[in-house]
This record gives structure tokens, C-alpha cells and sequence, in this order.
């Protein structure tokens, strides 16, 4: 018997050892993603009905090819953890919940991958 | 309670959408997910588009084709409204995070701010993309 209330155990790194991890790297990731968002927008209008040249154009000022990686990798990252949190509130089977959220962060870290490679494929001249 | 094991207590749960009266801020909510979802799916074919690039220029130009063809601008549109909607809303909630505009009246009136937005983000971008400019080949 606990004397303890349901708040005092939850104290500190919490049941899963995390602690609020999981919490801060979806808003940093979105912090990010705010910026990075309106830049790849603007940059995609810009680039709409571009043949392959315009591309590697584009994706040949390091800069651009930068801020491409980095908002691949802060969207999926962002994506896998709120991914997470959708299948921890609707699946409620053990096993599959578990399968679901491995599925969804091996996926993320497989498709993030070839996205970055082809970024640095078209930056350093296709 | 306390001393039932752990897997056995009532834990909180999501509210059940079947019985929940829909209000504006309860669907402007669940919006946010679906378009999360939405733009995760999105972002593979993101990827699929880049893959594209740095694999051939006749591959490129075939997966070009499909962009401008009117599946490809709806599915386009569809996308761009996604993103802008959980842009917007993304913004609305890192406010509330930081304990801003969590009363029910400013959260009503953002939330139509957010919507108007992303619809009017949506049309603009439209309206750039498909000008004869910049129009789709």
C-alpha cells in the first residue's frame, strides 16, 4: 500500500524514465519546422513545373542543400513522435501498439535517410 | 486505487470522438492530427519527388508529369492545406504552451484566425503555382 498520490509517483522521470523528453523534442522540432516550413514553401512556389536543371541549381548553393537536410530530418523526427502519440491513444493492444510505433520510427529513419542522401546526391551536381 | 497494480488503474483516456459533441475547437483539434497524419504520408511522396531529382532527369520529368496533371494539383492543394493548418495551428499551440490565449475566447477566435489563414495560404499558393509563369509544364 502507497501512501503516495498518483501525482508524487509520476515525480521526477516518470514510469517510462523520459521524463518530458518526448514533450520538448516535439516543440523544439516544431520551433524549427516554423521557419524551415515557410522557407521550403516559398522555395517549391518558386520552383513549380522545374525541370531537372532548375533542381540542381537550386540544390547546389550549399545553403539551400543545408536547410533541406535539416528540414527533412527536423519533419520526420517531428513526424515519428507525433505519429507516436496518435497510435498511443487508439491502439490499445499491447502488441500491436508496440509493432506500430517500431514500424513508424524505423520507416522514418529509412525514408529521412534516402531523402537526404538525394538532397546530397543533387547538391554536389546530380 | 492506489494500490491496484499499475496496468490495472483507470488511466485518462482520449476523448471518444463517437460520443463527443462536436464544438469548434474540439474539431478544430482533431483537425490537427488528421493534417499531421496527413503531411507524414505527404512527406514520402516529398521524398519519392527528391529520389526523382537525384536518380535521372527522365525519371524527374515523368514524376513532373504526374504533379501537373489534376490529380497530382488536387492532391497538391490538399497537401498545401494540410501543411498550412497544422503551421498555423502548430503556432496556436505553442502559444497555449506557453500559457497564452487558453481562456475559451481567445482560443475560439484563434482557431478562426487559423483557418481563415490556412484556407487564405492555400488560394495564394494556388493562384502563384498555377499562374502561365510558373504554370505546370
Amino acid at each position: 500500500m502507497s501512501f503516495r498520490t498518483p501525482l508524487g509517483r509520476v515525480r521526477g522521470l516518470g514510469s517510462a524514465k523520459e521524463g518530458t523528453h518526448h514533450w520538448w523534442a516535439q516543440r523544439v522540432t516544431a520551433i524549427a519546422l516554423v521557419p524551415l516550413t515557410v522557407w521550403f514553401v516559398v522555395s517549391i512556389l518558386m520552383l513549380a513545373g522545374a525541370d531537372r536543371g532548375a533542381i540542381l541549381d537550386w540544390l547546389g548553393n550549399p545553403v539551400t542543400a543545408g536547410l533541406l537536410v535539416m528540414t527533412i530530418l527536423a519533419a520526420f523526427h517531428h513526424g515519428q513522435l507525433g505519429l507516436q502519440v496518435v497510435i498511443e491513444d487508439y491502439v490499445h493492444n499491447e502488441g500491436w501498439k508496440i509493432g506500430l510505433i517500431v514500424f513508424v520510427k524505423l520507416a522514418a529513419l529509412l525514408f529521412g535517410g534516402i531523402g537526404i542522401v538525394s538532397v546530397l546526391k543533387l547538391a554536389f551536381g546530380g | 486505487m492506489a494500490s491496484d497494480p499499475p496496468a490495472r488503474r483507470d488511466r485518462p483516456l482520449s476523448p471518444h470522438l463517437q460520443v463527443y459533441k462536436p464544438q469548434w475547437t474540439s474539431v478544430l483539434s482533431i483537425l490537427h492530427r488528421i493534417t499531421g497524419v496527413a503531411l507524414a504520408l505527404g512527406t514520402l511522396l516529398l521524398v519519392w519527388w527528391l529520389a526523382a531529382a537525384a536518380s535521372s532527369a527522365a525519371y524527374f520529368a515523368w514524376i513532373q508529369g504526374i504533379v501537373a496533371s489534376w490529380p497530382g494539383i488536387v492532391l497538391l492543394i490538399a497537401w498545401a492545406f494540410a501543411l498550412y493548418y497544422h503551421l498555423c495551428n502548430g503556432i496556436r499551440h505553442l502559444f497555449w504552451d506557453a500559457g497564452i490565449g487558453l481562456e475559451l475566447g481567445p482560443a475560439r477566435a484563434s482557431g478562426m484566425v487559423v483557418l481563415a489563414a490556412a484556407t487564405a495560404l492555400t488560394v495564394l499558393s494556388a493562384v502563384i503555382a498555377l499562374t502561365p509563369a510558373g504554370a505546370p509544364a
